[in-house]
């Protein structure tokens, strides 16, 4: 295609007028961007429901009972579609739902729910009940509070509402709902062995075992983790999670919220991390050990040197390694389009050590603050994006020819389709991406994707190729 | 065991679905409305529905799949979402330009009682729907049947634009019910052997399971057309494959245009493929070609040469109503013993029909409309079974009871070749055939002792 068709071609890509303040250019004027705002009606939007927010952050506690109250769909689509990976009980992957059937609708479903709180609490025992409502639920005006509560009494477990009705906005919603969730437990648990040195995991859900690898650092650093919130969750240990002398808060929406509360009602001071790529997973490790040996410095002395120690090892396995994989990707470009903005920073970085520059990036729930944020660390004419639709993302993936996409399931069969390469950064991922060793797995899983003698076939490629045999 | 949770003993639950072996409409309307060419399915409720069953799909199929939502927020939820939707067709033929928006509702515009019959007049009034262009809907309420309703309920809309002219263009409407694209390829493909002109309805193959071209159409080329589809009323007749998938639509279509139908089974197995073979020739007046014939035959012979190895091996089943159907006639008709089957799809016409297809099995058969994976897998543990034909979702039962596991309806998430290669027809039977052989045969190559451990078939 000659350059001049393909600027045409993109000249006018499928953007809704009032979306121009959604989608920015590094470079271009004022950077200032519209967000968090409801998808237009008539959007092919990659968004999700409150309820989808809320039961991506409950859903690892494994030790729960997961019961959603609505028609079997919200159910169904939710049934173990993501990793969540526990290392003991695995109640949470089974689908219970209420399945409201017509008369269920005309009549309520107070009755149902009781009824099935009941039987499954008595069939499974599960720690705890988690009960969600979904949007029919919110129209039908089920007292889900009542319910739950007379249900918790009759079983002696905590049977808590999750307020996730879809309607009343979108994924962020459904995290505050969850945090209200959780919070009920928090507090209800005995911390008297809990050490000063010790922290949650928040807002890492264990998709591919990174919750795991983040508990060895913990351990190799000497400081005890009360709770996964939620990654290999349980019950158990978030009512104790009060305990914890440090929140660390991965992904600025998910459990942020809860970590405000626990720092208002019990004066846990929380930190931000971010477990992807290497300098945000080695500031995110001094950054507690720092924290630690300020607040208690005999307790905690020696932390920040094994702490050196740590990332020194680590970084001596992984560099090489990642200099070999470099060597093939220097110089190709990526796309990133993920659910928080939180990832798109640490993506952006990672990429820098695959000799990689990110031309696209966007997010379905960003901020304004956190695109401005994005717009500092990325080069001039990177495309900035929020809420994007499928003709969107197919027009800048084509316009900045990139190498490979990284999104979520909606978006791989469209890179597939331009022929580039693609990373699932998301639920559907299958290894670890975070940590020194999340870092190298994401480097193997890029350059497998990029380097895939696959895209040689695609025909925009194989005419390319076909030019440089006809020159020499 | 993951599913160390699931208790031998099957007790009454009327309370809660466990592991649902169903979900819910608006995905099945979505799913047939991809079938049109052009056509971009509308889902009419807040954008998580939407999100959900688009991933879904996707899922199944590796490919995009596009859908708009009228993204209702409270405001829409309390003053109802005609608003909402007026605007949602204004935006999506000024920017995606499709030749059909097919709207489906969801639970929420359902029980808020938007009327989508009169919101789609009123855009039509106000002129937001272009010269040329169309907007189809149904009604899809989950509370009410499964994702079949909803595919049967999509094609029934489709039929609103059949016109009948009063001349008949020698065409026969065949309406394939859910099955794969690749089955949709295959009954066009027998339809042609046979030179019959087919109007073929819904159709997904060519758009869920399209080349890599380098290119993303939100619209690939593939899908009956709006053109054919008003053509529809003037067939000479019409099959309906699936009592569930597809004879409301046919009927509608009979009532409406004066169009005959006649509804058959889906046509998975000789039995079943003989009498849609049968049917299609004797509607539309010609003979059946030599090369039909050989695929039959074919497929006779391979039943023959492997009967030994599916004698009296028991299976269990769960998926939807139309497949299973076929299915269990055809594992009966190879000496197999279906002794379990569920669907999630309520409706007791299943439970008889199926009681008439195993009648001839000497041992007792449960079978369950409206019922759930859990209770398949309480079945299962009270009586093992050989062979396990399920969605991906069987998987988990599958490794606790270590049962050989055939992928069978939908979704399969895990595996691909559904886009590509088909179970109707005969060479659909042969590789249903294949399939089943390779999963006894291979698991007693893995049982078999050493001693009797054997090379050839
Ligand atoms: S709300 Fe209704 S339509 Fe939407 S996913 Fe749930 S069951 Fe399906
Ligand atoms: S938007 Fe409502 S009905 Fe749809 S999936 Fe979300 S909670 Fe369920």
């Amino acid at each position: 295609m000659s350059e001049t068709a393909a600027a045409a071609r993109i000249e006018r890509p499928a953007i809704f007028e009032e979306r121009r303040d959604q989608i920015r250019r590094i470079g271009e004027g004022d950077f200032s961007m519209a967000c968090n705002r409801d998808s237009l009606a008539g959007a092919v939007s990659q968004r999700a429901c409150v309820f989808c927010g809320s039961r991506v952050v409950l859903y690892p506690i494994a030790d729960a009972l997961h019961l959603v109250h609505g028609p079997i769909g919200c159910a169904a689509y939710t049934w173990d579609i993501r990793g969540s990976l526990s290392s003991g009980p695995e109640l949470h992957r089974l689908s219970f739902s209420t399945d409201l059937q017509e008369l269920d609708v005309v009549f309520g479903g107070e009755k149902k729910l009781a009824k099935a709180l009941d039987e499954l609490i008595a069939r499974h025992h599960p720690k705890a009940a988690f009960v969600y409502s979904t949007c029919i639920v919110g129209i039908i005006g089920d007292d889900l509070e009542a319910v739950c509560k007379a249900a918790g009494e009759r079983n002696g477990i905590p049977v808590i509402p999750v307020q996730s009705e879809g309607f009343k906005g979108n994924k962020r919603e459904g995290y505050l709902a969850a945090c209200k969730a959780m919070r009920r437990l928090v507090g209800t648990g005995d911390v008297s062995d809990v050490s000063p040195l010790s922290v949650n995991i928040m807002g890492d859900f264990n998709l591919a075992g990174e919750t795991w690898i983040i508990r060895r650092y913990m351990e190799r650093m000497g400081v005890q983790v009360v709770a996964g919130i939620t990654g290999d969750g349980r019950v158990d240990d978030i009512r104790r999670a009060h305990g914890a002398g440090l929140n660390l808060v991965q992904c600025s929406g998910s459990t942020q919220d809860l970590a405000r509360m626990l720092r208002d009602d019990f004066g846990t001071p929380f930190i931000r991390v971010s477990w992807i790529g290497i300098e945000d997973v080695a500031e995110s490790l001094y950054a507690i050990a720092e924290h630690f040996e300020a607040r208690h410095p005999k307790l905690a002395a020696g932390m920040v040197e094994r702490t050196a120690k740590l990332v020194r090892e680590e970084l001596a396995a992984l560099m090489p390694q990642l200099a070999a994989i470099r060597r093939d990707l220097t110089g190709k470009r990526a796309a990133v389009y993920v659910g928080g903005s939180f990832k798109a920073f640490s993506l952006v970085k990672a990429f820098r050590h695959l000799g990689m520059e990110v031309a696209v990036v966007g997010s379905q729930t960003g901020t304004e603050e956190d695109y401005k944020e994005l717009a500092a660390i990325c080069s001039p004419g990177t495309i900035v994006v929020d809420d994007a639709n499928p003709l969107e993302l197919s027009a800048f993936i084509r316009e900045k020819d990139v190498d490979v996409f990284v999104g979520g399931v909606k978006e791989r069969p469209i890179a597939f389709k331009l022929g580039v390469g693609f990373c699932d950064h998301n639920h559907e991922r299958k290894i670890a991406l975070e940590g020194f060793e999340g870092m190298l797995n994401f480097a193997k899983e890029i350059h497998a994707s990029v380097m895939s003698p696959v895209w040689r076939f695609v025909p925009r490629r194989e005419a390319g190729l076909n030019r440089k045999d006809a020159e020499v | 065991m993951l599913l160390r949770h699931t208790p031998k003993e099957v007790m009454d639950r009327h309370a809660v679905t466990i592991n649902p072996a169903k979900t819910c409409q608006p995905i099945g309307a979505m799913y047939a409305a991809l079938g049109i060419h052009g056509c971009l399915p509308h889902s009419h409720g807040s954008q998580g529905c939407c999100a959900y069953h688009r991933s879904a799909l996707t899922r199944h199929y590796k490919e995009p799949v596009s859908a708009s939502t009228s993204s209702f927020t409270e405001g829409a939820s309390v003053f109802g979402g005609q608003s909402n939707l007026l605007q949602a067709i204004e935006n999506i033929f000024t920017i995606y330009d499709p030749e059909v928006i097919a709207v489906h509702t969801t639970c929420l515009s359902e029980t808020i009682g938007d009327d989508i019959k009169q919101i789609r007049d009123k855009a039509s009034k106000q002129g937001l729907i272009p010269e040329g262009k169309h907007v189809i809907y149904c009604s899809t309420p989950s509370y009410v049947g499964s994702h079949v309703t909803g595919f049967s309920n999509m094609c029934k809309g489709m039929t609103e634009l059949s016109e009948s002219t009063g001349r008949k263009n020698g065409k026969v409407n065949v309406l394939p019910g859910w099955v794969e694209p690749s089955d949709m390829e295959e009954i066009k493909r027998l339809a042609g052997l046979m030179n019959v002109p087919i109007t073929l309805f819904p159709d997904t193959s060519g758009i869920l399971n399209g080349p890599l071209t380098g290119e993303y159409h939100m619209f690939p080329e593939g899908g009956v057309t709006v053109r054919e589809l008003i053509g529809a009323g003037d067939a000479i007749g019409t099959l309906a494959l699936g009592e569930w998938c597809s004879a409301d639509a046919a009927r509608h279509l009979d009532t409406k245009c004066k169009v005959p139908c006649k509804v058959l089974d889906i046509p998975f197995g000789l039995a079943a493929t003989d009498r849609f073979i049968d049917t299609l020739r004797t509607v539309a007046g010609t003979s059946v070609p030599d090369d039909i014939n050989r695929e039959r035959g074919q497929l006779v012979d391979m039943m023959s040469d492997t009967a030994q190895y599916y004698y009296h091996k028991k299976v269990a089943l769960c998926g939807d109503p139309d497949q299973l159907i076929s299915m269990v006639e055809f594992l009966v008709s190879i000496d197999m013993w279906p002794v379990h089957i569920v669907t999630g799809t309520p409706g007791k016409k299943f439970e008889k029909r199926i009681k008439e297809l195993t009648a001839g099995i000497p041992c007792e058969v449960n079978v369950r409309a409206a019922g759930d994976m859990f209770l398949l897998h309480q079945w299962i543990k009270n009586e093992p079974v050989d062979l396990l034909i399920s969605n991906t979702y069987g998987k988990y039962i599958a490794r606790d009871e270590d049962i050989p596991f055939l992928r069978f309806g939908f979704p399969i998430l895990d595996r691909v070749g559904h886009q590509y290669f088909p179970n109707v027809g005969y060479k659909g039977g042969l590789r249903l055939l294949e399939r089943i052989l390779g999963l006894l045969l291979d698991r007693k190559d893995r049982d078999d002792p050493e001693t009797t451990f054997e090379l050839t078939l």
